[in-house]
């Protein structure tokens, strides 16, 4: 196994980012890079890319078969990751945590086995304008194949989670709550413990996607009391191609199988089929083995930067870039309010996001541009399109100065004077 | 590549003040076209006599590239023929695309020109399909007959 190099202790509040660059290759690749689009996925660190590739060498075979050591050796690693990822998100039981391809596949999951078989036509699910595609269109095919209904939670002024109105449209026809912990676009953190309280309290169940949480915030779903949390590896600093699903276990229980297949049976017969206790009747399959591995490496990794020191590191450097953005001409913040983590979405008077971005890159600076997979969130902020920059471990001030200096240069080339 | 090669002045100019903008209200063909990638749209309407183009108007929102080349479109197509707009495209997408280029007629050489500030994009991969929405919007109008045809670049 793999051990992580050391880190360097961090002094008092101070955050060493220096320290952190250095353990993110991406960043000696390509000197000069000013990675703004954490949220779209985050880099990796030495850890995690080290760690797959010495898997790979030293224990790989394929899982839960086996009888020989180096099987035996490969299972332990991949339900090893499980009992990580229970510590990190402090579920009680490591059978709570289902391993998928990513948040996508979660809610999915979730929609597909859950949902299908416990609502019926005349249901509400509860949904907010925070929302990513991700976490409507499972929620919308659903809606036309039972008959349910889709109930919007509006912005408030800040454009955060409308609290007064998530818990008035609360009624107990709700039977299911699908909310983002962090809104994707304007880093809006909502209130979920209080809103899973709201929801319990109306008898509905609450699911959280926590794409952009996990990476930024400590998560503890038993102190949530939440019922589904989803998250995705690749956004938390581990690889592309897994993500997790935890759900209490009373719920996973309860749920029938959504794809099937190997390794989710326990016997099977032509007339007949016995399924797996949960997570194992959710993993259809051979698993990403390798990919659970560099997930908990990469947990490993935040665990020892420390998780409220990456809050409270994340939290000081959206302020300072908010706080940077809003006093700049012709430049605006979307969204208002404190309560904003990792993101800062903006536009530019006369430069249209898609420009400032391919601009931006000349000096490479790395940000997104578009709707950022939330149209219903754009046409309710009536935007078309917004500048992004989202933050990691790995940023600091000097990376937001960068961007400050870029958004300069394009206000110069497109409010230059013209021929005509 | 120097971003004044991209963001030439008459780009600016159209981006700023594009040409034809607006409904067409006796179009005779128009499309919608989109690219769900980054949220852009337009709306390309076209009058046509016969085979001739006689108006040709845009509506939309997207960025400079996007607006510049719609603006530029609706000018150079006006008063041609389907065949003639037809050889423009070709010619513009090779432009941008940084493909081998294909002559245009002697007749069509100036308009091929004035579409010549747009060529920057082919140093931009991403930034292709932005060049060449209104175009092919363009096209779904004509190849849809009167009826109104969506057309996504991504």
């Amino acid at each position: 196994m793999t051990m992580l190099a050391p880190l360097r202790p961090v002094a008092g509040n101070s955050f060493d980012v220096a320290w952190i660059r250095r353990e993110f290759p991406v960043f000696e690749r390509n000197p000069g890079l000013v990675f703004l689009d954490t949220a779209a996925s985050a880099q990796k660190p030495r850890s995690v890319i080290d760690g797959i590739a010495e898997f790979y060498r030293s224990d790989y075979a394929n899982v839960h078969r086996g009888v020989y050591g180096l099987s035996a050796r490969s299972t332990a690693r991949f339900e090893g990751a499980r009992e990580t990822v229970r510590r990190f998100l402090n579920a009680a039981d490591v059978s709570e945590i289902v391993f998928v391809r990513g948040a996508t596949e979660g809610l999915n999951l979730v929609a597909q086995s859950w949902g299908a078989t416990f609502l019926k036509p005349g249901d509400q699910v509860l949904l907010s304008a925070l929302e990513h595609h991700s976490n409507i269109v499972p929620w919308q095919q659903l809606r036309d194949r039972l008959g349910l209904e889709l109930v919007i939670v509006p912005l408030d002024s800040s454009g955060g989670l409308d609290v007064a109105a998530f818990e008035r449209l609360l009624t107990p026809r709700t039977r299911l709550v699908a909310i983002t912990h962090i809104a994707n676009v304007t880093g809006h953190v909502v209130p979920a413990a209080a809103l899973v309280r709201l929801a319990h309290a109306r008898g509905a169940k609450i699911l959280l996607d926590g794409c952009q949480a996990v990476p930024r915030l400590p998560v503890d779903v038993q102190a949530l009391d939440c019922d589904f949390y989803v998250l995705s590896g690749h956004k938390c600093y581990g690889p592309t191609g897994i993500g997790v699903l935890y759900a209490k276990r009373a719920i996973l229980d309860a749920m029938p199988p959504w794809q099937s297949g190997g390794d989710m049976i326990t016997t099977v017969t032509f007339e007949r089929t016995t399924y797996q206790e949960p997570p194992q009747r959710f993993e259809a399959g051979t698993p990403d083995i390798s990919g659970a591995i560099g997930l908990a490496l990469a947990l490993d990794f935040m665990d020892q930067v420390g998780r409220t020191t990456i809050r409270d590191h994340e939290q000081a450097l959206t302020r300072y870039a908010r706080d940077r953005l809003a006093t700049m001409p012709g430049v605006s913040v979307v969204g208002a309010g404190s309560e904003c983590l990792g993101v800062v979405s903006f536009t530019v008077d006369g430069v249209h996001p898609h420009d400032l971005a391919t601009i931006f890159d000349q000096s490479n600076v790395a940000i997104r541009a578009g709707h950022h997979c939330a149209q219903p969130l754009m046409d309710t902020l009536g935007l078309a399109a917004t500048a992004r920059a989202s933050f990691g471990i790995y940023s600091d001030e000097s990376d937001v100065d960068a961007l400050v200096t870029a958004i300069r240069a394009a206000q110069r080339l497109f409010d230059r004077p013209v021929q005509g | 590549m120097d971003l004044r090669e991209l963001y030439q002045d008459i780009i600016l100019d159209h981006g700023r003040h594009p040409r034809n903008f607006g409904a067409l209200s006796d179009a005779s063909h128009f499309a919608h076209g989109h690219n769900p990638l980054c949220g852009d749209k337009v709306t390309i309407f076209v009058k046509l006599d016969g085979d001739r183009i006689v108006e040709a108007r845009f509506e939309g929102h997207g960025c400079a590239i996007s607006t510049a080349s719609a603006s530029l479109m609706t000018e150079v197509v006006k008063n041609k023929t389907l065949a003639e707009a037809d050889a423009l495209f070709q010619n513009f997408h090779t432009k941008v695309t940084g493909g081998e280029q294909i002559a245009l007629p002697a007749a069509l050489e100036d308009d091929g020109d004035r579409l010549e500030p747009l060529a920057g994009v082919k140093s931009y991969p991403a930034r292709v399909k932005c060049a060449t929405l209104a175009w092919h919007t363009f096209e779904a109008a004509m190849h849809a007959g009167s009826i109104a045809a969506a057309v996504k670049t991504e």
